[in-house]
């Protein structure tokens, strides 16, 4: 479903004397229906970075990365949005959403883009919300005032609302209790059983262990470029 | 599928300088573009080119229509300009009042629109206005007094409704929210991002706030002196810029 075949990443910083930052050179991955691959390496190793370009929010230097039969390295702005509508979820660590929408709407929204009718989409947003433990008083506020565990859980419920076949989790894991870790661990699961392709990067390691089929460090991709 | 608007090179000069130039590109249903660039880049003359306030002195820019397919909108007739700008076209204003009529009632402004294409059934034009006053939160009780009695963040959403109750396909914007508190400004957001997925709006939004175009745009053109100098996916050309400009302008933002 994914495949990544030699992709290279620098920076160039042209407001600080022009510096070229090389951060990636030569990543390869493949990810296949139903599989989860963890993403590994120290802080600043460049999994983010790899995570972003998959999902466009970087440009790729040389490379093609394969979601589907798109090419998102070399893709139109068009394409991508109409993959990440359709095809490839993104869990980020940061809830960014239009201030003063209700939690309700935030997660339904995916739903409604993909031309889900409004009650549908509330209803799965609804059991999403509930299933993550968010209380149903808070479904009518805006998530911008939720604590963090409880921001990153709505960011999850949104990422989940729409069935997408290749997802990307960045730390979903990271700031929730054992009871709602194991739900979201559940969640993943479930999602690998219906077809999807997941990369994740998790630091729990119990919860990479038990949810990730393979990992992959990226360190031997930026070794001795980026630190 | 056919790009509602099809846009080949634009130019636009004053005299001897350059207002903007070689300014290319395709937008699609449903799509929102933003245009940001610092004050005098040219994104508002290109917006004016666009709407048809402004004529370039180079290039075309092609309109779907809805009855004769694509069409220049440069070289048609003056009437048929007008008579998209009142049907197919919305513009709004950074400042309301320009597009707006200041001493007309809140319900007139709104149905001024719809009687320029020949709605003339009073009871019918009152509801119209009165469903679109509540959709962008004015309350109906307020229908009979005029913007002069509004808060600006009220003037710039009934300028929203005059221009959108027409059901226009394409929707100009310049700064909408501009001047206005960030709490109105969030709502304005809201309800502009609800207008696009429900009506499959396309809109063209110059502004220089980055957090707008951010949550609004899919895609943004980044404009220096003139000329188009970045384009691309929205996040895409806001967390990795390729430009020197674009990254310091990113760079420049404060952080709340």
């Amino acid at each position: 479903m994914i495949s990544i075949e030699n992709v290279s990443k620098s920076f160039v910083l042209h407001n600080q004397g022009a510096t070229e930052i090389p951060v990636m050179q030569n990543a390869s991955l493949t990810v296949a229906v139903g599989e989860c691959v963890a993403l590994v390496g120290a802080s600043g190793a460049g999994k983010s970075t790899l995570m972003r370009m998959i999902y466009g929010n970087y440009l790729t230097v040389t490379g093609r990365i394969l979601v589907g039969d798109v090419d998102v390295a070399a893709a139109a702005p068009r394409e991508i949005i109409h993959l990440r509508r359709h095809t490839l979820g993104y869990v980020s660590q940061f809830l960014r959403v239009v201030p003063r929408v209700s939690t309700l709407d935030v997660v339904a929204e995916p739903l409604l883009a993909t031309g889900t009718p409004r009650e549908d989409a509330n209803i799965i947003a609804q059991s999403l919300l509930a299933r993550l433990n968010i209380p149903e008083r808070l479904w009518s506020l805006s998530p911008t005032t939720f604590s963090g565990g409880e921001q990153q859980r709505v960011n999850i419920a949104r990422g989940f609302a729409y069935p997408y076949p290749a997802l990307l989790l960045d730390e979903p894991t990271a700031s929730l209790d054992p009871a709602n870790c194991a739900t979201v661990l559940a969640m993943i699961s479930e999602a690998k059983l219906r077809g999807a392709a997941i990369i994740g990067i998790f630091h729990d390691n119990a919860a990479r262990e038990e949810i990730c089929d393979r990992q992959l460090d990226v360190t031997k991709y930026t070794l001795g470029l980026a630190a | 599928m056919t790009p509602l608007l099809q846009v080949e090179n634009i130019a636009k000069f004053y005299g001897a300088r350059i207002g903007c130039t070689d300014v290319s590109f395709d937008l699609y249903p449903g799509e929102v573009m933003g245009i940001v660039g610092e004050s005098g880049s040219g994104k508002s003359t290109l917006l004016n080119c666009l709407a048809g306030h402004l004529t370039p002195d180079d290039g075309s820019v092609q309109f779907d229509t809805r009855a004769e397919g694509l069409r220049d909108t440069i070289t048609m007739s003056e009437p048929e300009r007008r008579m998209l700008s009142r049907t197919d076209w919305a513009f709004v204003h950074q400042h309301a009042r320009d597009g707006l009529r200041m001493n007309v009632s809140a319900g007139g402004n709104v149905g001024e629109r719809l009687m320029a294409i020949n709605a003339r059934h009073y009871g019918d034009i009152r509801g119209s206005a009165i469903d679109w006053l509540g959709r962008v939160e004015i309350s109906e009780d307020r229908i009979d007094d005029r913007p002069t009695a509004f808060s600006g963040g009220m003037q710039q959403r009934l300028q929203i409704a005059r221009n959108l109750v027409t059901g226009p396909r394409l929707v100009f914007m310049d700064e909408p929210t501009g001047g206005l508190d960030v709490s109105v400004q969030a709502r304005l957001l809201d309800l502009l991002r609800g207008l696009v997925r429900e009506m499959n709006l396309s809109a063209i939004i110059v502004t220089h706030d980055l957090a707008v175009v951010r949550l609004l745009a899919d895609r943004l053109m980044v404009m220096k002196d003139g000329h188009v100098i970045e384009t691309g996916l929205t996040d895409q050309v806001l967390d990795d810029p390729q430009h020197a400009y674009t990254q310091l302008l990113v760079s420049s933002v404060l952080q709340v």
